[in-house]
């Protein structure tokens, strides 16, 4: 079964992120680059699909600068079969990165989506929704459990409630929830065959598509830092510090 | 001159520092405490292929160089210290004599094993009544027919409960009857056969997930198939892989510094006394970062070290100059980060004192920084020599 992976590119959930003095974006300096952590984990169910049916292809995509090969890269090294990145010099939204995304799924025709139900940088959680629609095919969101026979697939679901079980026949599309699957980290054979593997670069205009943003950022600033909480004695005081102090009652 | 990792030296720094995630400060902790080899570890790296990065691609491994090797090491050596290092050291370099002088044979029998993780090798060289005067070793191979018999002591040999192997190095001639004496001894990759072997562990200050041993080999047979290369060249072969054996330990050293200086960065940042955080204090926060510019430095060297043993240059001075100052940087950055740490330094809970005691290994083996001394005296400064 041929699966495509789309993957961003994000900073290290451990590095500290600050933002740029005029409030147009974060200090890229000194960050390290890492695939999004949710992507990560679509990718290794798509590596798990792949080696439970013994046979498939797993098309790595993703949509940025020259230097996003390097996730793509990464993306190989852990085993996916071959890695498209789509060269845009501009940022993306969401949007934008569905219309490309449904592009690549015609000319690819992939039996299935899997793509991370968030990125860590801007948390929109609206792409593999978009690009299900676009599509016209079923979607899975926040898979915790994926399950492929006969065309069919189940995917059990973490709703806001509980886990909802869902089925449906593929194609489809499917974004992963935390407790999916732990990913594999890239072993040395695999790092040495993944400079071989292809990386075909496409430049985004070439696509034909209307990419004109939806949404723009007006300005970032970094959350107000968390004040001490404090203790009080009574439940009337603190009925009384919610309805005076933080007029929520 | 470029300074910057390839894309590839990037990625496997990358992929074994997520490997080591898998084993945090408590696990290392946990297998020192109690004496235990990591064997969930050493199948993890097995796993990952590393134990194969210097073993050619004909064998299974990925024939990369001592660079990769050395970044492998310093990563694994941050993460869990010479408990680390130590279980996977020899897998990774110690097979070099057998790679570069070994029988097709015996290369195909033994390197795709290696690189699985299936055998555990062991190094047999140091006797106790030699140690770096190598050439005094009393161990002797007695030809009969298609087998030596051996018979001698070995010390320090680590890893020896968990090996089916070890490289032993013995006398075939005895060292009156050679003319150099560093001539006329042999090296064998032996099966460690408890029959005619008896390991003793011994006990020491530090690193106890890998135990370190005394053998006593009595009438041990091994097959003339198993002898590395030419008989009475086993010196000779040795020699080949202290270089990088010096550079990877340097690495090691390294890893073990970062390590300890971040955990005391860490802590001189959150530790408040007197209402401030004590990294405010110069006092604290000089040395800490005296000791970064040292492992700046010293790991510059290992890395140059590691490029010209690469580029089939002689590296001699400059992997013993990295281990000298390696060891240095690496145990005063451990013995100021428990010193950053106080009290709670000293204490098992917080990791730095087991940095402490496994890293004071360094400067001891895989030679002493004294011999090192020694030999830039001699080989690079052409002073008289003093033993």
């Amino acid at each position: 079964m041929k699966i495509l992976v789309p993957i961003k590119r994000v900073p290290d959930p451990a590095t500290t992120i600050r933002v740029l003095p005029d409030g147009s974006g974060i200090a890229t300096d000194n960050i390290k680059w890492v695939i999004n952590p949710f992507d990560e984990i679509a990718l290794e169910e798509a590596l798990r699909i792949k080696e439970r049916q013994g046979a498939g292809d797993v098309v790595l995509v993703s949509i940025g600068q020259q230097s996003w090969q390097e996730q793509l890269r990464t993306g190989l090294a852990m085993g996916a079969d071959r890695a498209i990145l789509v060269k845009a010099e501009q940022p993306v939204d969401t949007f934008a990165v569905a219309r490309i995304l449904a592009k690549i799924v015609a000319d690819e025709k992939p039996e299935l989506v899997i793509i991370g139900k968030q990125a860590i940088d801007d948390d929109s959680n609206q792409v593999g929704q978009i690009l299900a629609e676009l599509l016209g095919w079923p979607q899975a969101t926040f898979a915790s459990k994926i399950e492929i026979a006969d065309g069919r697939c189940t995917v059990i679901r973490e709703a806001d409630g509980g886990l909802e079980t869902v089925a449906f026949t593929l194609p489809a599309v499917i974004t992963t929830d935390l407790r999916l699957n732990e990913p594999r980290y890239a072993s040395l054979p695999g790092i040495m065959k993944a400079r071989k593997k292809p990386l075909k670069e496409i430049a985004v205009d070439t696509l034909g598509l209307d990419l004109h943003p939806r949404v723009k950022i007006k300005a970032m600033k970094a959350p107000q830092k968390r004040q001490a909480g404090r203790k009080l004695s009574s439940v009337q005081e603190l009925v009384q510090a919610l309805h005076t102090e933080a007029k929520v009652i | 001159m470029d300074f910057d990792l390839t894309d590839a030296q990037q990625e496997i720094v990358n992929s074994v520092r997520a490997l080591c995630q898998r084993f945090p400060d408590e696990y290392w902790r946990g297998q020192d405490a109690r004496h235990e080899f990591p064997h969930d570890f050493y199948k993890a790296v097995a796993d990952a292929g590393f134990l194969g990065i210097a073993i050619p691609e004909q064998y299974g491994g990925s024939g990369l160089g001592i660079t990769e090797a050395a970044l492998v090491m310093r990563e694994l050596a941050y993460a869990g210290a010479m408990n680390a290092a130590s279980a996977v050291h020899l897998g990774i370099f110690g097979l070099a004599p057998v790679i570069r002088y070994g029988s097709e044979e015996l290369k195909q029998r033994v390197l795709p094993r290696a690189v699985s993780g299936e055998l555990h090798f062991s190094f047999a060289v140091t006797e106790p009544d030699a140690g770096n005067d190598i050439t005094h070793i009393k161990t002797f191979a007695r030809r009969e027919g298609d087998y030596y018999v051996i018979n001698g002591r070995k010390v320090f040999t680590t890893k020896a409960q968990e090996a089916d192997k070890m490289l032993l190095l013995t006398r075939t001639t005895p060292i009156e009857k050679v003319t150099k004496k560093t001539d006329g001894m042999s090296l064998f990759l032996a099966d460690l056969d408890r029959s005619a072997v008896e390991v003793r562990e011994l006990k020491k200050l530090g690193r106890h997930a890998v135990d370190t041993n005394m053998l006593f080999i009595d009438g041990l047979r091994v097959s003339a198939a198993d002898l590395v290369g030419q008989e009475g060249r086993g010196f000779h072969m040795l020699l080949d892989g202290l270089n990088p054996e010096r550079i990877l330990v340097a690495a090691e050293a390294i890893g073990m510094g970062r390590s300890a200086l971040d955990r005391a960065v860490r802590y001189a940042k959150e530790r408040v006394v007197f209402g401030r955080p004590i990294g405010q204090n110069q006092a604290i926060a000089h040395p800490l970062a005296d000791v970064y510019a040292k492992l700046e430095v010293a790991e510059l060297m290992v890395f140059k070290a590691a490029w010209l043993f690469d580029h089939q240059k002689p590296c001699g001075a400059e992997a013993n100059i990295a281990k000298l100052r390696a060891a240095e940087a690496g145990f005063e950055a451990c013995d100021r980060a428990v010193q950053t740490l106080g009290g709670y330094g000293y204490m098992q809970e917080y990791d730095v004192e087991r940095y402490f005691r496994e890293c004071r290994m360094v400067k001891i083996a895989p030679v002493s920084q004294e011999m090192v001394l020694n030999t830039i005296s001699e080989h690079v400064l052409k002073l008289p020599r003093s033993y």
